[in-house]
């Protein structure tokens, strides 16, 4: 196990890049601490394969450094680096027993029989598999093959990281948790360093402690899954988090009084020294709507209503502005006028995509000052 | 309602029976024919029964042919199979390389039969033939229309020349079609190169080589055209092949009885052969007992 550093690293997959779009990753700096488990998580082709694929050694970044425990391994080959990964597809040594399967990364490094066994058992144990350990894997289910390389991934214990490409994308839905819980199981009982690639937020949300949002080659965000959740330091983070994702609505900021059209806003304190357009962001979760107009409170149009069983989603119109609200399945959907409550604690604010944070206009306000 | 005779399937059904009828199984049935009468022309012929069987299955010459046969259509699989397969390892996956190396290889498959033959029979010649001459300027005498082994050895090269390609197209077929997840895999695992051939390369063309093995068995047991063109059978009858020995019969002595015996039996041995053949490709790498 180690600690793996990017040091400004960057991959074109053009030999003469020019522009930033034709850089699949752009320059990032980070490091995955040792033991933890985290998730890479972005829409498809954003680059996190690319970005996995660097950390494997199966793709050579064209531009920067990777490091493990601060030995370069950037120019090293995939069986040289210490690294473990398990692909999206099932990936099984047909002619082989399930056995010889799990066996195999570890016969290749030369293992003792005995340690293999034993390790091979174990890693059997955990994922079920130990029914079928003598049975050719070829003439499994697809299921039982993914669970096989997943195996295959686990089944080291020196390994600097396990590298997961989502794996769980072939697997039925109630299999789905099942694994994933295994996997976490998995962690806390041998504390590897897992990257779990994934464009499903949920999946990412349940299984890591740290959750790394990728866009367009760019990471965006690290966070645990509350940070994310409520301060989203982007607004494509917002955006791609939660179900139905963040509202953000323009708005313009004057001396720190926010206004969407007419209509005043109440925020919290920390953007005194604001002015200009801006966009307001707030989760649909934590809007509230009314049936009367009460203190503080906006009057909009209901648009829409989706019952979701354990609870409604409102699409409400707000001027010109469409916002979503998230409200319990026991409180009642005002009829076609409703009032709108922006809790302030909850309010973001947003400059082109990035949030303001209101510590951080204070801190600007002392170097104006300074 | 009677499904046998009140059925207008049969109408569908119909147009496929006589064409398969016409150009199979009426040939077919001639030829039984036959092979249970002499004939001596076309209102002249006496039932023989299966004299002509008897005839054919205890002719040693024939036994001799069978033999050349079964030794011949052997080293074509023993050679071909794995060369085609180490060809089809080393050509260039993707890019120009790869559409280059394909034409290349196919070229030899595109040339007509006896023009193949043709080839050869200059190609191999002692005097200008450029391999022939130069192997004996080596020192090495070489003559394929005198020497036995001589001919072996050409009619030989110029099968493995021909159609190995075959063979390597599809082993590379086979090898393009394995998702690049496999690779990287056994990268991550550490797999020597044996290893990846052994347990992904291999077992992935198990389809198209059982294909291959069966297609270069049945043509090469029927192998006619280019040593009949190369040398007609000889020296002696070092050469002559199953299908050279039933064509000199039919049409150089015009045995039609014996003649029609010998390809019933023949027929039936291709037959036998690829089906057990296929039998135990289908077996092979499945885990199934048996």
């Amino acid at each position: 196990m180690a600690q793996i550093d990017l040091n400004k690293l960057a991959h074109s997959y053009l030999s003469k890049p020019t522009s930033e779009s034709d850089f699949a990753l752009q320059e990032m700096n980070l490091s995955w601490k040792d033991g933890h488990a985290y998730a890479l998580l972005g829409p498809s082709g954003c680059g996190k394969t690319t970005l996995l694929n660097i950390i494997s050694g199966l793709v050579t970044p064209s531009h920067g450094k990777v490091l493990f425990d601060g030995n370069d391994v950037t120019k090293q080959l995939p069986q040289e680096r210490n690294i473990a990964q398990v692909f999206q597809f099932p990936v099984i040594y047909d002619t082989m027993t399930v056995y010889n399967n799990l066996a195999f990364p570890l016969r290749n490094r030369k293992h003792p029989e005995a340690e293999i066994r034993e390790r091979v058992h174990e890693i059997a144990e955990m994922l079920e598999l130990e029914d079928v350990l003598n049975r050719r894997a070829a003439n499994l289910s697809a299921d039982a093959k993914q669970k096989i390389s997943l195996g295959r991934g686990l089944v080291r214990s020196d390994v600097a990281a396990v590298l997961f490409d989502e794996p769980l994308t072939v697997i039925d839905p109630h299999l789905k948790v099942m694994l994933r819980r295994k996997l976490k199981q998995i962690h806390a009982r041998f504390k590897l360093t897992m990257i779990y690639v994934t464009h499903d937020q949920l999946e990412a949300l349940t299984f890591a402690d740290q959750v790394v949002v990728m866009d367009q080659g760019q990471i965006l965000q690290i966070g645990s899954p509350q940070d994310l959740f409520e301060n989203p330091q982007h607004t494509f983070v917002g955006h791609f988090i939660g179900s139905p994702g963040m509202n953000f609505t323009p708005c313009e900021i004057q001396n720190g009084t926010v206004h969407i059209d007419d209509r005043h806003i109440q925020i919290g304190p920390g953007y005194e020294n604001l002015s200009g357009h801006f966009e307001l962001g707030i989760r649909p979760e934590f809007l509230t709507l009314h049936n009367e107009n009460i203190q503080g409170s906006h009057q909009v149009t209901i648009q829409g209503t989706e019952d979701l069983g354990n609870c409604t989603i409102v699409t409400v119109l707000l001027g010109k502005h469409s916002l979503k609200v998230k409200m319990p399945e026991d409180q009642e959907v005002p009829a076609d006028i409703g009032f709108l409550e922006f809790p302030p604690q909850w309010i973001r604010i947003y400059a082109d995509g990035k949030l303001i944070n209101a510590i951080s206009t204070e801190n600007r306000n002392r170097e104006l000052a300074q | 309602m009677n499904k046998w005779e009140d059925n207008k399937a049969w109408f569908l059904v119909i147009p496929v029976f006589l064409i398969v009828a016409v150009s199979a199984i009426i040939p077919l049935m001639t030829v039984v024919n036959y092979s249970i009468q002499d004939i001596f022309g076309p209102d002249n012929r006496i039932f023989v029964g299966i004299e002509w069987y008897q005839e054919a299955l205890s002719d040693h010459r024939l036994h001799a042919a069978f033999q050349r046969q079964l030794l011949f259509s052997g080293l074509v699989l023993l050679i071909e199979i794995p060369l085609g397969i180490l060809i089809a390892l080393t050509m260039p996956k993707r890019g120009w390389g790869a559409s280059l190396s394909l034409v290349l290889v196919a070229l030899p498959l595109l040339i007509p039969w006896n023009v193949i033959g043709t080839i050869w029979i200059i190609f191999m010649r002692p005097d200008i033939g450029l391999l022939g001459s130069a192997i004996n300027g080596l020192g090495i005498p070489f003559d394929h229309t005198a020497a036995s082994l001589d001919a072996w050895v050409t009619v030989m090269l110029m099968e493995v020349w021909h159609w190995t390609p075959l063979v390597v197209l599809m082993a590379y077929a086979g090898l393009q079609a394995i998702p690049e997840a496999y690779f990287q895999a056994a990268r991550i695992d550490g797999a020597s190169a044996w290893s990846v051939f052994r347990y992904i390369q291999l077992p992935k063309m198990r389809g198209v080589l059982t294909i291959a093995i069966l297609l270069r068995f049945m043509d090469s047991f029927l192998i006619y055209a280019e040593p009949f063109v190369l040398t007609g059978g000889g020296p002696g009858n070092s050469t002559t092949f199953l299908s050279i020995y039933l064509v000199k019969q039919a049409v150089g002595q015009f045995d039609l009885g014996p003649a029609s015996a010998f390809s019933i039996i023949y027929f039936l041995i291709v037959l036998l052969a690829c089906w057990i053949f296929y039998q135990a490709l289908l077996k092979v790498g499945t885990g199934d007992k048996q």
